[in-house]
């Protein structure tokens, strides 16, 4: 792909984000309701008030204030959290990894069910399975995570608990790692035991968020796989002798699997913005959860520091699916 | 599924829902805010007259249920037509007058994008303020990126096609194109996307009254019936289980609607 | 000596009209057969129902086609998967969809080498190299490793061809093989066709809606009408005295690139009405 398209892109995606942050933080500065007198001790005195405003900038004109945290940012600094008393970044790089774990786990499970739902229904075309399939396909397109997680939490995690519905690990088992990424650094030490309860704390947040994915990757997938299987290629390949199980998998997946993705990929950063409100259900300890504390804290920058990260993310798993959809398809990639 | 049965059930169920929310204080067994601590979590048709039971308040569950029913439906009609009303306009002419406009219009859709589309509404609404005003501007703000995008795509198409063209040398101006031509066939697409809005709204509402911040606890919402449910969880599970029920049967109605209008307008869609 | 392949009363129908009506044809050992007659005339279908790969829409309503002894209508499908690539093998008509545009000709061009002939993926790719050979593409090996789309329409349809031979089949069909190419191009494809058959002594079912190929290298010709047989032989007794006033108007309409001066004479309406009555349409 050729550089100055890729550099144009990236450029793109830059004034995006710039945007994203002055949107942010116009509106966070709109907010009724002053943080400053959510960290006042009573008995302060307007002077106290005024300097603790004055200490976090909040009696500057707009875009001033605007143009020292762009400056602070760009150096790698997000402030200090109002409600947390501790710097934005620690705070945000010390619950990141929970939420990248899940957030990859429920979108490598939502493809792997979505495809798997669509390559069954296409093998059983032309039967009573296939519309069973796809009914239930568009059924499960109906519901959002909210709805799975909360149904998760009561019949699997109350009325027949199987599997735990809140933390992410359970607190009496330390395993000593050094990083907050539980599962790669649980992997790469041997601690499996540990692992296993991560996994299966995470399983149904994971569930919640990948289902939703998976019923529209099984549809649109289904949709591009049927128009592959009548194509020309796929006769000969049969005129060849290639069973059907090698010419779903080997001859239409890969060409259907193209425009799949292009129309599924903007999905992908739904899931992930699905992870505000299924950690919470969950009380998982990402930074989908910590946003909504920052929320009704009214924690400014921690706010502004959270919604900036959830723009990056989604501008690199969007910028991923490009450079994926272009590698999928040979005649972009000679382009 | 035959086209015509999903838009039968899902309409129907919906039509059935706005009779309930219409007809609530001839339906409802109890006061929805009448409280009863000697009935407190009260399992269903324990208590006399109490269908569903009862939350941890003594209030009945059915009468708060069908109560529920007006700020759902209120929401999902309000703020996904004005949300439609706004991403329809700005994708229209996004698509059609190009140049400038689509850029900025597209520009801001992304921007819009990249935010988690519930910490933006949480967002927006714990700025404006709690209240039902707030809960559908705040769906509009969010949700108008939907259909600003499909509008935008089909717009384009459909401008290139001859008939447009064929206009513009008869002399039609270009806003009269836009709104006769272009239009009307940008429409069934527009109103399958509505019907989907419609499903989503009531879901956004119901996240913000779980967080906490949708309308004042006066009126109940099924949201907020979701909340308490979900705090006493482990005591009484069915108070979490009715509203979810009628959220996601709601949510499926709107759903199966969208997906029998698609059906339906299929022939008008793939020119 | 029997037919290699023998078609018997093959009828054929899509729900609202019939598509063949009780053709019959037999193709002998080495032979090049012509299936010749304008587009709906239910050519190309009797070369899918001999492939197995007839469109749902069309339903073989009587007869057999008896292909080395066994009647393919009436096999399972894995028995006739077993038959096809090794016995039997197709020359597509659109060489630029035939090919799968996500993988690369090598891989295409080895896939019955490895799964049918059981060769290893080295043995496979060299027998692949030869075959390029064979079908005369210059630089074998890069083409191997390329992807449909870099090549032209002339190359795809010679890897096509390359391909149909490559398992030594018994027989080989061709759709229309050079419909979907340029001019300049058809005739080279056609005379490597040609060149094809008579080395590995293939026999060869040649499908084809124009004269002047069957001419060059057909040895017998079936003339099909609205799926009726009009007329069977040898090719050059046909051509030189065609008992079907169909086939005469045929030759008429055909450009005769030997004899320039003459203006082509479309076939006229009361023929076709008379045709029509004929075969009870």
């Amino acid at each position: 792909m050729p550089l100055s398209l890729i550099l144009s892109r990236a450029l793109s995606a830059l004034v995006t984000l710039f945007g994203v942050m002055v949107v942010v933080f116009v509106l966070v500065r709109v907010v009724p309701g002053d943080p400053i007198s959510m960290m006042i001790s009573p008995g302060a005195t307007d002077a106290d008030i005024a300097a603790l405003r004055a200490h976090y900038g909040l009696d500057l004109p707009i875009w001033q204030q605007f143009w020292i945290w762009f400056g602070q940012v760009l150096h790698g600094n997000l402030g200090t959290s109002i409600s947390m008393k501790q710097g934005v970044l620690t705070i945000i790089a010390q619950r990141l990894p929970a939420t990248l774990e899940l957030a990859i786990f429920a979108l490598t499970m939502a493809v792997i069910w979505g495809g798997f739902i669509a390559l069954v229904s296409t093998a059983w075309r032309g039967t009573w399975a296939e519309r069973v399939i796809d009914n239930f396909n568009g059924i499960m397109l109906a519901v959002p995570d909210f709805i799975w997680a909360l149904t998760f939490v009561l019949v699997l995690g109350v009325l027949v608990p199987v599997l735990p519905i809140s933390g992410r690990s359970d607190p009496s088992i330390d395993a000593g790692l050094a990083t907050q990424f539980y599962i790669l650094e649980g992997l790469l030490r041997g601690k499996f035991a540990f692992v296993w309860d991560v996994l299966k704390h995470m399983l149904l947040p994971a569930c919640a968020l990948a289902f939703p994915l998976a019923a529209v990757i099984g549809r649109v997938l289904k949709n591009t796989m049927m128009d592959v299987m009548v194509q020309d290629y796929i006769t000969l390949a049969r005129i060849k002798g290639l069973s059907s199980i090698r010419i779903l998998l080997q001859e239409a997946l890969r060409n259907a699997a193209v425009p799949a993705l292009a129309l599924t990929g903007v999905q992908f950063t739904f899931l992930i913005g699905g992870t505000v409100i299924t950690e919470r259900i969950f009380s998982y300890p990402g930074i989908g959860n910590l946003a909504i504390d920052a929320v009704i804290n009214r924690d400014l920058p921690l706010i502004q520091g959270l919604v900036l990260t959830f723009g990056i993310i989604f501008i690199i798993v969007n910028m991923l699916v490009d450079a994926l959809t272009v590698w999928l398809n040979p005649r972009l990639r000679h382009a | 599924m035959p086209r015509d049965l999903r838009i039968w059930l899902g309409g129907g169920f919906i039509l059935f829902l706005i009779l309930i929310a219409i007809f609530a204080p001839l339906l409802a067994p109890f006061d929805p805010l009448e409280q009863d601590l000697m009935a407190a979590t009260a399992a269903p048709g324990v208590e006399p007259g109490h269908w569903l039971g009862t939350d941890s308040l003594g209030r009945d569950l059915l009468s708060r249920l069908i109560y529920g029913t007006r700020i759902a439906l209120t929401v999902a009609f309000v703020a996904a037509t004005l949300a439609c009303l706004l991403g329809t306009t700005l994708g229209l002419l996004a698509g059609y007058y190009r140049g400038w406009v689509d850029a900025g219009v597209s520009r801001l859709v992304d921007i819009w994008m990249a935010f988690p589309p519930v910490l933006l509404s949480i967002l927006l609404v714990a700025v404006l303020g709690a209240g039902l005003t707030s809960v559908i501007v705040a769906i509009v703000v969010i949700d108008w990126t939907r259909f600003a995008r499909v509008v935008r795509a089909e717009t384009k198409q459909q401008a290139r096609l001859e008939y447009a063209e064929a206009a513009s040398a008869l002399g039609m101006g270009r806003g009269a194109i836009l709104w006769r031509e272009v239009l009307p066939n940008v429409l069934p697409v527009v109103l399958v996307l509505l019907s989907l809005e419609m499903g989503i709204a009531v879901i956004v509402e119901a996240i913000l009254s779980f967080v906490g911040l949708s309308v004042s606890t006066d009126m109940p919402t099924w949201g907020g019936m979701i909340a308490e449910g979900r705090q006493i969880i482990y005591q009484a599970w069915w108070v979490l289980v009715f509203p979810l029920g009628a959220l996601f049967l709601t949510v499926l109605a709107f759903n199966q609607l969208g997906d029998g209008l698609r059906q339906w307008l299929d022939p008008m869609l793939k020119r | 000596m029997s037919p290699v392949i023998d078609i018997r009363n093959l009828s054929a129908r899509t729900a609202v009209s019939p598509i063949l009506r009780d053709v019959s044809l037999s193709v002998n050992a080495g032979e090049v057969m012509a299936l010749v007659g304008e587009s709906g005339a239910g050519k190309s279908t009797i070369a899918k129902a001999v492939l197995g790969i007839l469109p749902t829409g069309i339903k073989v309503t009587g007869g057999n086609i008896i292909f080395e002894g066994t009647d393919l209508l009436v096999l399972s499908p894995p028995k006739l998967r077993e038959m096809l690539g090794v016995r039997i093998a197709l020359i597509p008509q659109d060489p630029l969809t035939s090919l799968n545009p996500a993988r690369r000709i090598g891989n295409q061009l080895t896939d019955g080498l490895r799964l049918r002939a059981g060769m290893n993926r080295k043995q496979a790719f060299d027998k692949a190299l030869s075959l390029l050979n064979d079908v005369h593409i210059r630089e074998p090996e890069r083409v191997l490793e390329r992807y449909p789309h870099e090549l032209s329409g002339g190359m795809r349809q010679r890897v096509l061809i390359a391909q149909a031979f490559s398992l030594n089949p018994h027989v080989v069909i061709a759709d229309e093989p050079t419909t979907a190419l340029d001019v300049t191009v058809q005739k080279q494809v056609l005379r490597l066709i040609r060149d094809m058959q008579r080395e590995h002594k293939t026999t060869l079912l040649f499908v084809t809606h124009d004269l002047g190929v069957v001419a060059q290298i057909c040895d017998r010709m079936t003339v099909l009408y609205g799926g009726k047989v009009l007329e069977q032989g040898v090719t050059a007794e046909i051509l030189a005295n065609p008992q079907s006033s169909y086939t005469r108007a045929l030759l008429a309409a055909s450009p005769r690139y030997d004899q320039p001066e003459q203006s082509l004479k479309p076939v006229p309406e009361t023929l076709i009405a008379e045709l029509k009555r004929e075969i009870g349409a």
